[in-house]
Protein backbone atom coordinates (compact mmCIF):
# COMPACT_ATOMS: atom_id res chain seq x y z
CA UNK A 1 0.00 0.00 0.00
CA UNK A 2 1.19 3.40 -1.11
CA UNK A 3 1.99 6.06 1.48
CA UNK A 4 -0.13 9.15 1.44
CA UNK A 5 1.30 12.29 2.82
CA UNK A 6 -1.29 15.53 4.25
CA UNK A 7 -0.92 19.25 3.98
CA UNK A 8 -2.43 22.19 5.84
CA UNK A 9 -3.82 24.17 2.58
CA UNK A 10 -2.38 27.53 2.83
CA UNK A 11 -4.93 29.24 1.73
CA UNK A 12 -7.34 28.98 4.83
CA UNK A 13 -6.89 30.80 8.24
CA UNK A 14 -6.50 28.80 11.65
CA UNK A 15 -6.15 29.57 14.94
CA UNK A 16 -7.27 26.96 18.06
CA UNK A 17 -9.33 29.22 20.20
CA UNK A 18 -9.32 27.30 23.87
CA UNK A 19 -8.32 23.83 22.38
CA UNK A 20 -10.79 23.93 19.69
CA UNK A 21 -9.30 24.73 16.25
CA UNK A 22 -10.86 26.98 14.13
CA UNK A 23 -10.37 27.09 10.31
CA UNK A 24 -11.78 29.15 7.31
CA UNK A 25 -11.89 27.94 4.50
CA UNK A 26 -10.53 29.94 1.55
CA UNK A 27 -12.25 29.10 -0.93
CA UNK A 28 -15.84 30.11 0.31
CA UNK A 29 -14.71 31.30 3.60
CA UNK A 30 -16.43 28.86 5.24
CA UNK A 31 -15.50 27.99 8.88
CA UNK A 32 -15.33 25.05 10.50
CA UNK A 33 -14.06 23.90 14.19
CA UNK A 34 -12.03 20.45 14.60
CA UNK A 35 -12.45 17.87 16.86
CA UNK A 36 -9.54 16.28 18.83
CA UNK A 37 -8.18 13.93 16.48
CA UNK A 38 -8.91 15.87 13.55
CA UNK A 39 -6.86 18.74 15.50
CA UNK A 40 -3.95 16.77 16.14
CA UNK A 41 -4.25 15.47 12.70
CA UNK A 42 -3.84 19.01 11.26
CA UNK A 43 -1.42 20.21 13.54
CA UNK A 44 1.31 17.48 12.42
CA UNK A 45 0.37 17.71 8.47
CA UNK A 46 3.15 19.09 7.30
CA UNK A 47 3.33 17.55 4.31
CA UNK A 48 6.45 15.59 4.83
CA UNK A 49 5.59 12.69 7.57
CA UNK A 50 3.44 10.15 5.90
CA UNK A 51 -0.13 9.55 7.39
CA UNK A 52 1.01 6.42 8.79
CA UNK A 53 3.47 7.68 10.74
CA UNK A 54 1.55 10.82 12.33
CA UNK A 55 -1.40 8.18 13.17
CA UNK A 56 1.62 5.76 15.01
CA UNK A 57 3.27 8.62 16.79
CA UNK A 58 0.47 11.27 17.54
CA UNK A 59 -2.56 9.08 17.44
CA UNK A 60 -2.29 6.05 18.75
CA UNK A 61 -0.74 6.96 21.67
CA UNK A 62 -2.79 9.64 22.82
CA UNK A 63 -6.30 7.73 22.53
CA UNK A 64 -5.08 4.28 22.27
CA UNK A 65 -6.32 2.51 19.58
CA UNK A 66 -5.85 0.03 17.42
CA UNK A 67 -3.13 1.00 14.61
CA UNK A 68 -4.52 -0.51 11.71
CA UNK A 69 -8.35 0.92 12.28
CA UNK A 70 -6.67 4.43 13.19
CA UNK A 71 -5.20 4.46 10.02
CA UNK A 72 -7.68 3.58 8.41
CA UNK A 73 -10.32 6.64 9.94
CA UNK A 74 -7.45 8.58 9.77
CA UNK A 75 -7.25 8.40 6.00
CA UNK A 76 -11.75 8.92 5.94
CA UNK A 77 -11.16 12.03 7.93
CA UNK A 78 -8.15 13.40 6.01
CA UNK A 79 -10.67 12.85 2.57
CA UNK A 80 -13.23 14.78 4.07
CA UNK A 81 -11.02 17.41 5.31
CA UNK A 82 -9.60 17.40 1.92
CA UNK A 83 -13.35 17.78 0.13
CA UNK A 84 -13.63 20.99 1.81
CA UNK A 85 -9.88 21.86 0.31
CA UNK A 86 -8.73 22.59 4.08
CA UNK A 87 -5.99 19.83 3.49
CA UNK A 88 -4.17 18.58 0.86
CA UNK A 89 -3.37 14.58 0.28
CA UNK A 90 -1.24 13.46 -2.03
CA UNK A 91 0.90 10.41 -2.34
CA UNK A 92 4.84 12.21 -2.78
CA UNK A 93 5.70 14.69 -0.31
CA UNK A 94 3.65 18.08 -0.24
CA UNK A 95 5.99 21.29 -0.36
CA UNK A 96 4.56 23.56 2.52
CA UNK A 97 5.00 27.23 3.44
CA UNK A 98 2.04 27.51 6.13
CA UNK A 99 3.01 27.35 9.83
CA UNK A 100 1.41 25.54 12.37
CA UNK A 101 -1.56 27.39 13.89
CA UNK A 102 -0.92 29.11 17.27
CA UNK A 103 -2.70 28.05 20.53
CA UNK A 104 -4.01 31.16 22.33
CA UNK A 105 -2.48 31.45 25.77
CA UNK B 1 -22.72 36.30 10.98
CA UNK B 2 -23.02 32.80 10.96
CA UNK B 3 -23.88 30.58 13.47
CA UNK B 4 -20.36 29.17 14.21
CA UNK B 5 -18.88 32.32 14.34
CA UNK B 6 -21.85 33.31 16.83
CA UNK B 7 -20.19 30.10 18.93
CA UNK B 8 -16.98 31.03 18.56
CA UNK B 9 -17.63 34.60 19.33
CA UNK B 10 -19.27 33.70 22.58
CA UNK B 11 -16.66 31.37 23.36
CA UNK B 12 -13.62 34.17 23.07
CA UNK B 13 -16.04 36.23 25.17
CA UNK B 14 -15.75 33.76 27.87
CA UNK B 15 -12.03 33.08 27.65
CA UNK B 16 -11.49 36.50 27.15
CA UNK B 17 -9.82 36.45 23.96
CA UNK B 18 -9.50 39.42 21.37
CA UNK B 19 -10.81 36.87 18.76
CA UNK B 20 -10.70 40.15 15.94
CA UNK B 21 -8.31 42.83 15.94
CA UNK B 22 -8.23 45.97 12.92
CA UNK B 23 -4.18 47.06 11.86
CA UNK B 24 -3.78 50.55 10.55
CA UNK B 25 -0.75 49.52 8.71
CA UNK B 26 -0.31 53.67 8.42
CA UNK B 27 -2.24 56.70 8.29
CA UNK B 28 -0.67 58.16 5.02
CA UNK B 29 -3.25 58.26 2.15
CA UNK B 30 -3.39 58.82 -1.77
CA UNK B 31 -6.93 60.74 -1.37
CA UNK B 32 -8.09 63.24 0.30
CA UNK B 33 -11.76 62.35 1.02
CA UNK B 34 -13.45 65.22 2.84
CA UNK B 35 -15.12 63.30 5.55
CA UNK B 36 -11.88 61.33 6.64
CA UNK B 37 -11.25 61.53 10.71
CA UNK B 38 -7.50 60.70 9.81
CA UNK B 39 -4.41 62.62 10.46
CA UNK B 40 -2.26 62.15 7.72
CA UNK B 41 1.00 62.84 8.39
CA UNK B 42 3.17 59.97 9.66
CA UNK B 43 4.10 60.83 13.28
CA UNK B 44 6.30 57.34 13.56
CA UNK B 45 4.84 54.13 12.05
CA UNK B 46 5.62 50.62 13.54
CA UNK B 47 8.94 49.51 11.91
CA UNK B 48 8.19 46.17 9.36
CA UNK B 49 10.12 43.95 12.45
CA UNK B 50 7.95 46.09 14.78
CA UNK B 51 4.47 45.12 13.42
CA UNK B 52 5.49 41.48 12.56
CA UNK B 53 6.64 41.24 16.70
CA UNK B 54 3.52 42.53 17.23
CA UNK B 55 1.35 40.00 14.91
CA UNK B 56 3.57 37.37 16.40
CA UNK B 57 1.96 38.92 20.00
CA UNK B 58 -1.59 38.68 18.54
CA UNK B 59 -1.34 35.49 17.02
CA UNK B 60 -0.56 34.35 20.37
CA UNK B 61 -3.33 35.99 22.09
CA UNK B 62 -5.70 34.21 20.12
CA UNK B 63 -6.29 37.11 17.18
CA UNK B 64 -7.83 35.54 14.18
CA UNK B 65 -9.44 37.37 12.24
CA UNK B 66 -7.12 40.58 11.27
CA UNK B 67 -8.39 43.65 9.37
CA UNK B 68 -5.39 45.78 7.64
CA UNK B 69 -6.80 48.72 6.90
CA UNK B 70 -5.40 52.90 6.89
CA UNK B 71 -4.85 55.30 5.40
CA UNK B 72 -3.71 53.36 2.47
CA UNK B 73 -2.60 50.23 3.31
CA UNK B 74 -0.80 49.68 -0.35
CA UNK B 75 1.84 53.07 0.61
CA UNK B 76 3.66 50.44 2.86
CA UNK B 77 6.50 49.76 0.87
CA UNK B 78 6.38 46.68 3.32
CA UNK B 79 2.60 45.94 2.56
CA UNK B 80 3.46 42.39 1.13
CA UNK B 81 5.85 41.36 3.42
CA UNK B 82 3.74 42.29 6.37
CA UNK B 83 0.69 40.28 4.67
CA UNK B 84 2.50 37.62 3.65
CA UNK B 85 4.09 36.69 7.30
CA UNK B 86 0.30 37.28 8.33
CA UNK B 87 -0.90 34.52 5.81
CA UNK B 88 1.95 32.44 5.75
CA UNK B 89 3.56 32.45 9.18
CA UNK B 90 0.72 33.11 11.34
CA UNK B 91 -2.44 32.01 9.65
CA UNK B 92 -4.70 34.88 10.20
CA UNK B 93 -7.87 35.20 8.87
CA UNK B 94 -7.10 38.80 6.66
CA UNK B 95 -8.93 41.35 5.80
CA UNK B 96 -7.44 44.30 3.40
CA UNK B 97 -9.62 48.00 3.68
CA UNK B 98 -8.31 50.46 0.74
CA UNK B 99 -9.12 52.79 -1.75
CA UNK B 100 -7.41 49.86 -4.07
CA UNK B 101 -5.94 52.78 -6.99
CA UNK B 102 -2.45 50.93 -6.48
CA UNK B 103 -4.00 47.61 -6.98
CA UNK B 104 -3.13 46.16 -10.69
CA UNK B 105 -3.44 42.75 -12.04
CA UNK B 106 0.15 41.71 -10.49
CA UNK B 107 -0.75 43.19 -7.18
CA UNK B 108 -4.27 41.41 -7.43
CA UNK B 109 -2.95 37.81 -8.13
CA UNK B 110 -0.33 38.16 -5.34
CA UNK B 111 -3.33 38.69 -2.65
CA UNK B 112 -5.15 35.94 -4.14
CA UNK B 113 -2.46 34.00 -3.85
CA UNK B 114 -1.74 34.95 -0.17
CA UNK B 115 -5.41 33.42 0.35
CA UNK B 116 -7.06 36.99 1.97
CA UNK B 117 -10.85 36.91 2.79
CA UNK B 118 -12.02 39.86 1.17
CA UNK B 119 -11.04 43.38 0.17
CA UNK B 120 -13.16 45.95 0.72
CA UNK B 121 -13.14 49.51 -1.84
CA UNK B 122 -14.27 52.44 -0.46
CA UNK B 123 -16.77 54.09 -3.03
CA UNK B 124 -19.22 56.83 -2.87
CA UNK B 125 -20.59 57.34 -5.88
CA UNK B 126 -21.49 55.18 -9.51
CA UNK B 127 -20.21 58.81 -11.11
CA UNK B 128 -16.79 59.98 -11.37
CA UNK B 129 -17.36 63.20 -10.80
CA UNK B 130 -18.79 62.82 -7.35
CA UNK B 131 -16.67 60.30 -5.76
CA UNK B 132 -13.69 62.21 -7.35
CA UNK B 133 -14.65 65.60 -5.78
CA UNK B 134 -15.38 63.02 -2.49
CA UNK B 135 -11.60 61.60 -2.79
CA UNK B 136 -10.33 64.93 -4.05
CA UNK B 137 -8.24 62.49 -6.56
CA UNK B 138 -9.01 62.96 -10.22
CA UNK B 139 -9.44 59.39 -11.77
CA UNK B 140 -9.86 57.66 -8.14
CA UNK B 141 -13.23 56.09 -9.13
CA UNK B 142 -11.86 54.79 -12.88
CA UNK B 143 -8.67 53.56 -10.89
CA UNK B 144 -10.45 51.48 -8.04
CA UNK B 145 -13.50 50.31 -10.58
CA UNK B 146 -10.46 49.28 -12.39
CA UNK B 147 -9.05 47.29 -9.32
CA UNK B 148 -12.02 45.69 -8.05
CA UNK B 149 -12.51 44.13 -11.53
CA UNK B 150 -8.83 43.03 -11.43
CA UNK B 151 -9.55 41.51 -7.72
CA UNK B 152 -12.77 39.92 -8.85
CA UNK B 153 -10.99 38.27 -12.05
CA UNK B 154 -8.46 36.42 -9.26
CA UNK B 155 -11.95 34.96 -7.66
CA UNK B 156 -11.58 37.21 -4.63
CA UNK B 157 -14.41 38.46 -2.63
CA UNK B 158 -14.58 42.40 -3.25
CA UNK B 159 -16.90 44.56 -0.80
CA UNK B 160 -18.13 47.99 -1.89
CA UNK B 161 -18.01 50.19 0.98
CA UNK B 162 -20.22 53.94 0.70
CA UNK B 163 -19.97 55.96 3.51
CA UNK B 164 -23.29 58.25 2.77
CA UNK B 165 -22.75 62.20 3.29
CA UNK B 166 -24.28 65.08 1.48
CA UNK B 167 -22.38 65.22 -1.54
CA UNK B 168 -22.79 61.59 -2.55
CA UNK B 169 -26.39 60.73 -0.99
CA UNK B 170 -28.54 60.42 -4.51
CA UNK B 171 -26.14 58.01 -5.60
CA UNK B 172 -26.65 54.97 -2.97
CA UNK B 173 -28.78 52.97 -5.10
CA UNK B 174 -25.80 53.80 -8.53
CA UNK B 175 -23.63 52.12 -6.05
CA UNK B 176 -25.47 49.32 -5.55
CA UNK B 177 -26.81 48.54 -9.32
CA UNK B 178 -22.94 48.85 -10.14
CA UNK B 179 -21.71 46.17 -7.40
CA UNK B 180 -24.52 44.09 -8.42
CA UNK B 181 -23.49 44.38 -12.37
CA UNK B 182 -19.91 43.23 -11.14
CA UNK B 183 -21.20 40.91 -8.81
CA UNK B 184 -19.39 42.17 -5.92
CA UNK B 185 -20.95 42.99 -2.72
CA UNK B 186 -21.48 46.30 -1.45
CA UNK B 187 -22.07 48.16 2.18
CA UNK B 188 -23.58 51.62 3.34
CA UNK B 189 -22.94 53.75 6.68
CA UNK B 190 -24.54 57.05 6.90
CA UNK B 191 -22.64 57.42 10.02
CA UNK B 192 -19.58 60.61 9.65
CA UNK B 193 -17.03 59.97 12.60
CA UNK B 194 -15.52 63.15 14.30
CA UNK B 195 -12.25 63.59 13.66
CA UNK B 196 -9.81 61.85 16.41
CA UNK B 197 -8.26 64.88 17.85
CA UNK B 198 -11.26 65.58 18.55
CA UNK B 199 -12.68 68.20 15.73
CA UNK B 200 -16.71 67.78 14.86
CA UNK B 201 -16.97 70.18 11.87
CA UNK B 202 -16.47 67.08 9.48
CA UNK B 203 -19.78 65.94 11.62
CA UNK B 204 -21.50 68.78 9.11
CA UNK B 205 -21.28 66.46 6.24
CA UNK B 206 -23.94 63.96 7.76
CA UNK B 207 -27.17 63.61 5.87
CA UNK B 208 -30.07 65.65 7.32
CA UNK B 209 -32.85 63.88 9.61
CA UNK B 210 -34.98 63.84 6.87
CA UNK B 211 -32.71 62.08 4.81
CA UNK B 212 -32.14 59.69 7.28
CA UNK B 213 -36.02 59.09 7.45
CA UNK B 214 -36.41 58.50 3.93
CA UNK B 215 -33.49 56.19 3.77
CA UNK B 216 -34.45 53.51 6.63
CA UNK B 217 -37.95 53.53 4.55
CA UNK B 218 -36.36 52.83 1.27
CA UNK B 219 -37.60 48.93 0.50
CA UNK B 220 -35.08 48.58 -1.83
CA UNK B 221 -32.74 48.66 1.41
CA UNK B 222 -34.90 47.06 4.01
CA UNK B 223 -37.04 43.79 3.30
CA UNK B 224 -40.24 45.07 5.56
CA UNK B 225 -39.68 48.76 5.96
CA UNK B 226 -42.38 48.66 8.63
CA UNK B 227 -41.26 46.20 10.89
CA UNK B 228 -37.75 47.63 10.73
CA UNK B 229 -38.66 51.24 11.67
CA UNK B 230 -41.07 49.76 14.68
CA UNK B 231 -40.53 50.76 18.29
CA UNK B 232 -39.07 47.46 20.01
CA UNK B 233 -39.92 46.71 23.65
CA UNK B 234 -36.89 47.14 26.29
CA UNK B 235 -37.18 44.18 27.61
CA UNK B 236 -35.27 44.12 31.48
CA UNK B 237 -32.62 41.74 30.45
CA UNK B 238 -31.53 44.09 27.86
CA UNK B 239 -29.92 45.62 31.05
CA UNK B 240 -27.10 42.79 31.08
CA UNK B 241 -26.31 43.43 27.56
CA UNK B 242 -22.82 44.47 26.11
CA UNK B 243 -22.90 47.85 24.43
CA UNK B 244 -20.80 46.43 21.86
CA UNK B 245 -18.31 44.34 20.81
CA UNK B 246 -15.26 46.73 21.20
CA UNK B 247 -13.21 45.68 24.08
CA UNK B 248 -14.94 42.68 24.76
CA UNK B 249 -13.71 40.16 21.46
CA UNK B 250 -12.41 43.60 19.37
CA UNK B 251 -10.18 45.80 19.51
CA UNK B 252 -7.97 48.63 17.23
CA UNK B 253 -4.69 49.14 16.92
CA UNK B 254 -2.81 52.56 15.16
CA UNK B 255 0.26 52.27 13.48
CA UNK B 256 1.98 53.98 16.70
CA UNK B 257 0.85 50.92 18.39
CA UNK B 258 -1.74 52.43 20.41
CA UNK B 259 -4.33 50.08 21.16
CA UNK B 260 -8.09 51.38 21.54
CA UNK B 261 -11.43 49.37 22.34
CA UNK B 262 -12.64 50.36 18.81
CA UNK B 263 -11.46 52.24 15.82
CA UNK B 264 -14.14 54.71 16.17
CA UNK B 265 -13.37 54.69 20.21
CA UNK B 266 -10.51 57.05 20.82
CA UNK B 267 -9.85 56.10 24.14
CA UNK B 268 -6.02 55.06 24.19
CA UNK B 269 -5.44 51.85 26.60
CA UNK B 270 -1.70 51.08 26.13
CA UNK B 271 0.80 51.19 23.82
CA UNK B 272 2.60 47.92 22.02
CA UNK B 273 6.33 49.38 22.21
CA UNK B 274 6.09 49.66 25.83
CA UNK B 275 4.16 46.83 26.83
CA UNK B 276 2.94 43.12 25.42
CA UNK B 277 -0.48 43.41 23.39
CA UNK B 278 -2.17 40.67 25.25
CA UNK B 279 -1.26 42.75 28.59
CA UNK B 280 -2.65 45.49 27.68
CA UNK B 281 -5.93 43.16 26.38
CA UNK B 282 -5.92 41.65 29.38
CA UNK B 283 -4.87 44.27 32.41
CA UNK B 284 -5.11 47.53 30.82
CA UNK B 285 -7.30 49.77 33.81
CA UNK B 286 -8.82 51.58 30.69
CA UNK B 287 -9.36 48.19 28.62
CA UNK B 288 -11.35 46.91 31.89
CA UNK B 289 -13.21 49.67 32.46
CA UNK B 290 -14.89 49.93 29.10
CA UNK B 291 -15.47 45.87 29.56
CA UNK B 292 -17.60 46.39 32.92
CA UNK B 293 -20.07 48.49 30.98
CA UNK B 294 -23.08 47.16 30.52
CA UNK B 295 -26.50 48.55 29.33
CA UNK B 296 -27.98 49.10 32.85
CA UNK B 297 -24.68 51.32 33.55
CA UNK B 298 -25.68 54.16 30.96
CA UNK B 299 -26.37 57.59 31.84
CA UNK B 300 -30.01 58.51 30.01
CA UNK B 301 -29.79 55.70 28.14
CA UNK B 302 -31.37 53.15 30.61
CA UNK B 303 -34.72 54.83 30.07
CA UNK B 304 -34.94 55.16 26.50
CA UNK B 305 -37.90 53.49 24.31
CA UNK B 306 -35.10 52.61 21.78
CA UNK B 307 -32.83 51.12 24.27
CA UNK B 308 -33.04 47.37 23.03
CA UNK B 309 -32.52 48.17 19.46
CA UNK B 310 -30.26 51.04 19.05
CA UNK B 311 -27.21 50.90 17.59
CA UNK B 312 -25.34 53.10 20.01
CA UNK B 313 -21.86 53.71 19.46
CA UNK B 314 -19.85 53.67 22.96
CA UNK B 315 -16.99 55.32 20.69
CA UNK B 316 -19.20 58.02 19.26
CA UNK B 317 -20.72 58.35 23.26
CA UNK B 318 -16.98 58.89 24.17
CA UNK B 319 -16.33 61.29 21.58
CA UNK B 320 -19.38 63.75 22.33
CA UNK B 321 -17.64 63.33 26.14
CA UNK B 322 -19.06 60.30 28.33
CA UNK B 323 -18.76 56.87 27.41
CA UNK B 324 -21.41 56.26 29.61
CA UNK B 325 -23.81 58.54 27.40
CA UNK B 326 -26.19 58.69 24.69
CA UNK B 327 -24.41 58.71 20.90
CA UNK B 328 -26.49 61.68 19.53
CA UNK B 329 -25.96 59.91 15.95
CA UNK B 330 -27.60 56.66 16.94
CA UNK B 331 -30.41 58.90 18.46
CA UNK B 332 -30.95 60.43 15.27
CA UNK B 333 -30.92 56.97 13.44
CA UNK B 334 -33.42 55.71 16.46
CA UNK B 335 -35.29 58.87 15.51
CA UNK B 336 -35.69 58.55 11.74
CA UNK B 337 -36.28 55.19 12.40
CA UNK B 338 -39.26 55.31 14.26
CA UNK B 339 -40.30 58.60 14.77
CA UNK B 340 -40.12 58.22 18.41
CA UNK B 341 -37.50 60.74 20.39
CA UNK B 342 -34.98 59.12 22.29
CA UNK B 343 -34.67 60.09 25.94
CA UNK B 344 -31.50 61.96 24.87
CA UNK B 345 -33.14 64.18 22.62
CA UNK B 346 -36.28 64.50 24.87
CA UNK B 347 -33.57 65.41 27.88
CA UNK B 348 -31.63 67.99 25.50
CA UNK B 349 -35.24 69.45 24.57
CA UNK B 350 -36.11 69.89 28.21
CA UNK B 351 -32.65 71.62 28.87
CA UNK B 352 -33.72 74.01 26.10
CA UNK B 353 -37.21 75.15 27.18
CA UNK B 354 -35.38 75.54 30.56
CA UNK B 355 -32.97 77.81 28.55
CA UNK B 356 -35.94 79.86 27.51
CA UNK B 357 -37.31 80.29 31.50
CA UNK B 358 -34.00 82.17 32.38
CA UNK B 359 -34.10 83.65 29.69
CA UNK B 360 -37.80 85.30 31.02
CA UNK B 361 -36.00 85.85 34.30
CA UNK B 362 -35.75 89.87 35.26
CA UNK B 363 -32.27 91.05 34.65
CA UNK B 364 -30.27 90.21 38.03
CA UNK B 365 -29.38 94.36 38.20
CA UNK B 366 -33.05 94.66 38.39
CA UNK B 367 -33.68 92.70 41.31
CA UNK B 368 -33.77 93.95 44.93
CA UNK B 369 -30.91 93.35 47.11
CA UNK B 370 -28.53 93.32 43.53
CA UNK B 371 -25.49 94.48 43.92
CA UNK B 372 -24.40 97.33 41.99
Amino acid sequence: MSKLYVARSPRVAARSLGGEMMIMSGRDSTLFTLNKTATILWQAADGATPLDEIVQQRICGEFEVEPGEALQDAETLARELASHHILQISEQPIATQSAVSRESR
Amino acid sequence: MSRLLEEMTEKALRLNIPLSVQLDLTYRCNERCVHCYLDHHDHGEMSTAEIKHLLEEMAEAGVFILTLSGGEIMLRKDFFEILEYARRQLSFCVKLKTNAILIRDAEAARIRDLGVESIQISIYSHRPEVHDAITLVPGSLNRSLDAASFLKSQGLRVIFANVLMVQNLQDYQGVRALAAEMGIESTMDPTITPMMDGDRSVLSLNIDRGSLHQLFRDESLVMDAEEACGVEDSAQDTLQHLPCSAGHTTCYVSPYGDVYPCVQFPFATGNVRKQRFIDIWRHSDRMNEVRSIRLKDLNTCTSCTHMSSCSRCPGLAYMEGNMRGPSSADCEKSFAKTGVPSANMLAKKRAAANLVQIGSIPAVANMPGAMA
